[in-house]
């Protein structure tokens, strides 16, 4: 393996995993600050003090969730300053400038409303309280909106013009930013929060009626979780729709690769369950899946809410094939096309350096033009062959099934959860229902961590969709510091983990000797 | 103020602010420091140079 091949798999390793880590906190952070807003206005509402209890016990959980987060989101923007700096120069201000607004409204408007959501429960009104705290909670979506923004704009590449002058991608329309792959992933990641905090106060409340401690309180905060999670999962629902339609139609080879999908149809199935054929490949003959249970018209239905639709395969990308809506074949650019066009734009790079170095201005003229004509394949040019523009099908198609199970699941989990809450009292009295609750809690986590699975494993091997490949994007740094550096975060955020989760249940523990009904 | 106040008053969550500030300790001043120096800003010295680097580095590999 080639020293540049390990540093872009150590890279890559090392984002991923502190990806994985930082989400495991901003979910919860989303969700529990919006379901601790309700509850104190309900407090506020209702003067009763049992929800100003149910308020501060899950202001505290939130409390111990935001601290222990926080700040593990700068590491990201340090590993593109190390590992990823021509990624980092490449996509200038367009990535910076929202991770700037993000930087400074996370600063200013969560670590102040936060402080006097915390400690200004004695020292400012009622009403100005409240405020912070729904101002907490719309900080903190906000900041997640300018992240999953720059995010949006890697796979959906839109409103800049790239400068040969500066190597840089410049800006020309701020508003392209906030396209429907932004807005749809925006949406489909806040709301996966609610659910998610929806099923973590389910879990904790169950705990205590298992204990026996404060069954009042945990029947009512499981109302509220149970309402808040039933409809973050719809919408979550609705959204991911939303973001299967975009993908099909900005990013098709990331959901062929979600379908392991090679020759698309129209009135495409869709595999509800299926195992893949390890020996498939793009060029041969062989099935797709050694064994498959498939919706009828689900892919064409989920991707082009229309049944007879077109859905294109890996193969039919890779040639260039596609059909309109009137089932006509289109030909798209072939992937062999693509390739041969990235070289060419890469080759008038060069020649547009060299020729601005020599003063030859018609040479530079020249090689602007040619780079102009073929610069949305750039990134093709890096490829050898079109085996290496093809995303981990494997992981994509698995991922893609962890989280569509595990969705349903919950949403099932929801409903059935308030049918026991407000028409029986089987879950108080049932130890098995409370332990279904209790450990359906991390399955929420792998739900959550499996949709940026597939959205980030299958759209391989760009870090900018057709503009630049992982393997042009990482800095000529050695592969052993990025490796070191690699376990030193996999230790810290372990660390980090462990203290959470052990601190987060004694403080339940501590919290439910105390009245709180 | 509030921070001040609530520092003072504060019982479990002063395990939490030793927390904070150990991991921002090691996060901006350890690993930033010593391990993930921006490589451009490091290694070059003006935009030029460094608009340069990148595009040894795109129109080479």
């Amino acid at each position: 393996m080639s020293d540049l091949t390990t540093v872009v798999d150590w890279s890559r390793l090392q984002f991923a995993i502190t990806a994985i880590y930082h989400w495991l906190f901003v979910p919860l952070t989303l969700g529990l600050s919006v379901m601790v807003a309700i509850m104190e206005s309900i407090y506020l509402k209702t003067k009763s003090e049992k929800w100003l209890h149910a308020t501060k016990f899950w202001m505290r959980l939130f409390g111990i969730n935001f601290a222990i987060g926080v700040a593990t989101g700068i590491i990201l923007e340090f590993e593109f300053g190390t590992n990823w700096s021509n990624y980092s120069w490449f996509v200038g201000d367009i990535f910076g400038a929202p991770l700037a607004i993000e930087g400074i409204l996370a600063f200013f408007m969560e670590s102040t409303f936060v402080a006097v959501m915390f400690f200004g429960w004695n020292k400012v009104g009622p009403r100005f309280h409240l405020a912070s705290t729904w101002l907490t909670s719309i900080g903190a979506s906000i900041s997640a909106l300018w992240i999953l923004v720059a995010n949006a704009w890697m796979q959906y590449p839109v409103g800049m013009e790239f400068d040969p002058e500066q190597m840089r991608n410049v800006m020309d329309n701020f508003w392209a930013l906030f396209s429907g792959i932004a807005v749809n992933k925006f949406l489909h990641a806040v709301l996966s929060g609610w659910a998610l905090s929806g099923v973590f106060v389910i879990g904790v409340s169950c705990w205590f009626l298992w204990k026996k401690r404060n069954v009042e309180f945990a029947i009512r905060s499981i109302k509220v979780g149970a309402w808040f999670g039933l409809i973050g999962m719809l919408l979550t629902m609705y959204t991911g729709d939303g973001s299967a339609v975009e993908v099909t139609k900005h990013q098709p080879m990331k959901l062929a690769a979600m379908e392991g999908l090679y020759h698309g149809h129209q009135g495409q199935s869709l595999a509800a369950v299926a195992v893949l054929n390890p020996d498939k490949e793009w060029n041969n003959d062989e099935d797709e899946y050694l064994f498959d249970i498939s919706l009828p018209y689900g892919l064409s239905i989920l991707g082009r809410h229309n049944p007879h639709a077109f859905i294109p395969g890996i193969t039919d990308i890779i040639n260039g094939v596609d059909l309109n809506a009137e089932g006509d074949t289109i030909n798209t650019v072939s992937y062999a096309e693509r390739i041969a066009m990235g070289k060419k734009a890469q080759e008038a790079l060069r020649l547009y350096g060299e020729a601005r170095e020599a003063g030859d201005s018609t040479a530079m003229a020249s090689s602007l033009e040619t780079l102009k004509d073929n610069y949305r394949f750039f990134g093709y040019g890096y490829f050898n062959s079109v085996d290496e523009a093809i995303p981990p099908v494997g992981l994509t198609f698995v991922m893609f099934r962890v989280m569509v199970v595990l969705g349903s699941y919950f949403l099932l989990f929801f409903i059935v959860v308030l049918f026991l809450v407000y028409r029986t009292t089987l879950l108080q009295r049932k130890t098995w229902l409370q332990w279904i609750a209790m450990v359906s809690v991390p399955f929420m986590w792998v739900c959550s961590e499996a949709g940026w699975a597939v959205a980030e494993v299958g759209r391989q091997p760009w870090t900018v969709q057709d503009l630049l490949p992982t393997i042009a994007s990482v800095s000529a740094v050695p592969a052993s510091s990025v490796i070191v550096t690699f376990w030193l975060f996999a230790l810290i955020f372990t660390v980090l983990l462990i203290a959470e989760v052990s601190i987060m249940c004694r403080q339940i523990s501590k919290e439910s000797k105390k009245a709180l009904d | 103020m509030f921070y001040y106040n609530g520092f003072r008053e504060m019982t479990v969550g002063k395990t939490l602010w030793v927390i904070i500030l150990i991991k921002l300790f090691i996060f901006f001043v350890v690993m930033k420091l010593f391990f993930f120096p921006d490589f451009l800003s490091t290694n070059f010295e003006n935009d030029e140079d460094r608009a340069e680097h990148v595009r040894h580095e795109l129109t080479s590999r």
